[in-house]
């Protein structure tokens, strides 16, 4: 009886073991990097905006609405893959802000006019400020942000057909039946 | 010989500082000793393995232009590897902070370990005690009856 009962510890111990390697071997993307800024306020900026310079964009101008932030640049290949989505998210009144990301200002405007500007408005982050108050450490990443400001949703990579239908677009409606 | 050691340290040196080469000015040779030892703490958030001091990624490049910021602005080590850990989470400390998603990571090899002990323990205890147990009643009247089984 005693000798069953010792049996069973290391039994546990794989059983954990098996489960714990499981799930690190199982990750999707060990890229991935939870974010810590889910439900909080939106950070403090004062950028340029990228049409016209002379006016300066600040956390104000994303309050009211709920809205797609969306981190992008020109040196960025995903984000051409992504943008006929933006375009199209745009078309059903989602209003989309861009946030121009360690760029160069005239690539960026020629990028816009060359392939469309689905986007509100873009601020100019030309030292990636914003993008380290954002947690973002790449791009293209798009957060979801509701009418007062919170972050409520964050999305690393490309935003593809299913990743809009599936995970962004129920989150949108929740956040606008909800307000 | 003496030459050829200093050599030889300065060869070493040269591929420990090669890793980054940002151009940040200090205002004193303490705090760059403090900058260096911050960026080698972080881990880039890009990469997967390698610290902010060791990365060529565009975010290892501004993250350590924001240490410098930072610790020119007088901020203590502590307040930056917070300031990091707010946006960045635990990813980016390679000494991750004490709570319940990690709390497995720092206590479970101490927890396995008085688990072993305890089972490697419990294990001598039982199988002495059954030796003991064994070696009285039947060897024992073996040994001092040794005509026992053939008298029977």
């Amino acid at each position: 009886m005693i000798m069953n009962k010792s049996l069973i510890i290391p039994l546990l111990c794989f059983f954990l073991l098996i489960v714990l390697l499981w799930r690190s071997f199982s990750l999707e993307d060990p890229h991935f990097l939870p974010s810590q800024l889910i439900d909080k306020p939106f950070p403090k900026f004062n950028l340029e905006d990228l049409h016209s310079t002379s006016r300066m964009r600040h956390v104000d101008d994303l309050v009211g609405a709920v809205s797609l932030v969306n981190v992008w640049a020109t040196w960025c290949a995903n984000c051409l893959i992504e943008h006929p989505v933006l375009e199209e998210i745009s078309q059903n009144g989602i209003t989309i802000i861009g946030i121009n990301y360690n760029d160069n200002l005239l690539k960026a405007r020629a990028w816009l006019d060359r392939y469309g500007d689905p986007y509100a408005f873009h601020v100019q982050d030309k030292e990636g400020t914003l993008a380290i108050d954002l947690g973002v450490y790449g791009a293209p990443e798009t957060f979801i942000i509701d009418a007062s400001g919170t972050i409520r949703y964050r999305h690393v990579g490309v935003v593809t057909e299913r990743v809009w239908s599936q995970k962004l677009s129920p989150i949108i409606n929740l956040l606008d039946g909800g307000s | 010989m003496v030459r050829f050691y200093s050599g030889s340290l300065l060869l070493f040196l040269m591929s420990v500082g090669g890793a980054s080469i940002d151009a940040h000015h200090f205002p004193s040779q303490e705090l760059q000793a403090r900058h260096q030892a911050i960026i080698e703490e972080l881990r880039c958030p890009q990469c997967l393995n390698t610290n902010l001091a060791g990365s060529d990624a565009m975010i290892a490049r501004d993250l350590r232009r924001e240490v410098h910021r930072l610790l020119l602005e007088g901020e203590s080590d502590e307040e930056i590897l917070s300031f990091m850990y707010d946006r960045y989470g635990d990813f980016v400390l390679y000494t991750p902070r004490i709570h319940s998603g990690t709390i497995f990571l720092w206590f479970g090899p101490l927890f396995f370990l008085i688990l072993a002990i305890a089972i490697f323990i419990s294990i001598v205890k039982s199988s002495t005690g059954a030796n003991v147990e064994e070696v009285d009643r039947e060897e024992l009247a073996a040994i001092l009856n040794p005509n026992a089984k053939e008298l029977d």
